[in-house]
């Protein structure tokens, strides 16, 4: 049986779901058996490749890369899994929804600046008005609440979906889990 | 004893069931182990039936009823469950979740909280309507307790319980629609209300993280509510 194409993505968030993701131990071995990862923070590739079977999600779309990457992972993804309450709900990148960006930055690069106050115009990519939930902007699949989802969520989700199932999750997970 | 004339006999969910006529469906529905949601009510206080969680379909009647404020009727047929309920009640619970700033893992009230217990009641992963991210504020101003608005579902139990059982009413609701918030005195901060007696009962009622201890870090508040069904006893005087 040829293996699934799996990849994981990091957007707006802390990398908590990546090391919930790495706390499976052991089972990331079976994992291996079942799905080649593709794409990951986790494996040295740069271009997200095509026809990927389950894509999970890490983090809000916060900046205009954040959603330039999304659109071209979805198109390229057949299960877009949402990861983790950042991306589920914008969780604590959507803090700074409140303020207007401007005093986001202000207070970033300005105001808690010590060397060269101002803000950076290349290399950080800008930030849209609000940090937003992934299937506020791309069709979602899959939802897997939780900050992060435990190791055996994770699993459940990842193992149901390479099989084919769809993950019965709301028993297991929730927001702020 | 009840006189039988008193005693009203209706259908809920399919099961013949009696109830005295001052009964409500919900508190029938509870006897008889049904789960019906609920948010604004609170055993000891009065119901505003304002949540609509727990809204039930009844027998010859277009519109959906309030289980908590609706009596019990001869011959009524209750539905608490159809699929038509269900989606409902997702939708009140996801609405709850988008109206303010609800940010779970970072709240003192994580894993003790009613609306995220409530959300994980309804089988909800995710949520439909696009978040608000309304500006609200944090009211650190007295001495014990914090009200942070970003987490309040505006369900006055925190007025009901100051009103009723304090007798201070240092809680009130101003504004209407999405601008309603709660407050304390004329919109005061709460550390120079002059009516409040800094009892607490406001802060162990809220279902949410809206107001807390101070002190209390992360999924460190843990609300007790023992004393309110026993205070309201022992005021109309039973054992």
């Amino acid at each position: 049986m040829s293996r699934k194409k799996l990849a994981t993505v990091w957007l707006d968030g802390c990398s908590g779901c990546h090391m919930s993701f790495l706390d499976m131990d052991e089972r990331l071995i079976e994992l291996v058996g079942k799905a080649e990862l593709v794409y990951s923070p986790l494996v040295d590739n740069k271009e997200f490749p095509p026809d990927v079977d389950v894509t999970l999600v890490e983090g809000a779309v916060s900046s205009e890369e954040d959603l330039h990457k999304i659109r071209a992972i979805r198109a390229r993804t057949k299960c877009l899994v949402s990861l983790g309450d950042c991306s589920v709900t914008a969780n604590v990148p959507g803090m700074r929804n409140p303020f207007p960006v401007i005093a986001v930055y202000d207070r970033a690069y300005r105001e808690t600046a010590t060397l060269d106050p101002g803000v950076p115009n290349e290399v950080v990519p800008r930030l849209l008005p609000h940090a937003r939930p992934v299937h506020e902007v791309v069709a979602v699949d899959v939802f897997v609440p939780g900050c992060p989802p435990s190791a055996d969520v994770i699993y459940e989700a990842v193992t149901a979906l390479l099989e084919g199932r769809h993950p019965e999750l709301s028993a297991m997970t929730r927001f702020g889990a | 004893m009840t006189q039988s004339g008193d005693v009203k006999t209706l259908k809920i969910d399919g099961r013949d069931l009696s109830a005295r006529a001052d009964e409500t469906i919900l508190d029938i529905a509870r006897e008889n182990g049904i789960s019906i949601p609920t948010m604004c009510e609170l055993e000891g206080l009065s119901s505003p039936g304002a949540c609509r969680l727990c809204l039930v379909e009844v027998k010859g009647s277009n519109k959906l009823l309030p289980a908590c404020i609706t009596r019990a009727e001869e011959g009524m047929e209750v539905t608490t469950n159809s699929e038509r309920l269900v989606n409902y009640r997702r939708m009140i619970v996801e609405l709850l979740f988008t109206e303010r700033n609800h940010v779970c893992s970072v709240c003192v009230s994580n894993g003790n909280c009613e609306l995220q217990a409530l959300g994980q009641q309804v089988g909800l992963t995710h949520v439909h309507f696009p978040y608000r991210f309304p500006k609200e504020e944090v009211d650190a101003s007295q001495d014990r307790f914090i009200a942070d608005h970003n987490r309040c579902i505006l369900c006055t139990r925190c007025v009901r319980v100051c009103d009723e059982i304090e007798g201070a009413h240092t809680w009130d609701v101003m504004g209407r629609g999405i601008e309603s918030h709660v407050v304390t005195d004329l919109h005061d901060a709460w550390g120079d209300s002059a009516s409040c007696t800094s009892c607490g009962k406001c802060v162990q009622v809220c279902p949410t993280g809206a107001l807390s201890e101070k002190g209390r870090s992360v999924a460190e508040m843990h609300k007790r509510r023992q004393f309110l069904p026993y205070l309201t006893m022992m005021r109309e005087g039973h054992e």
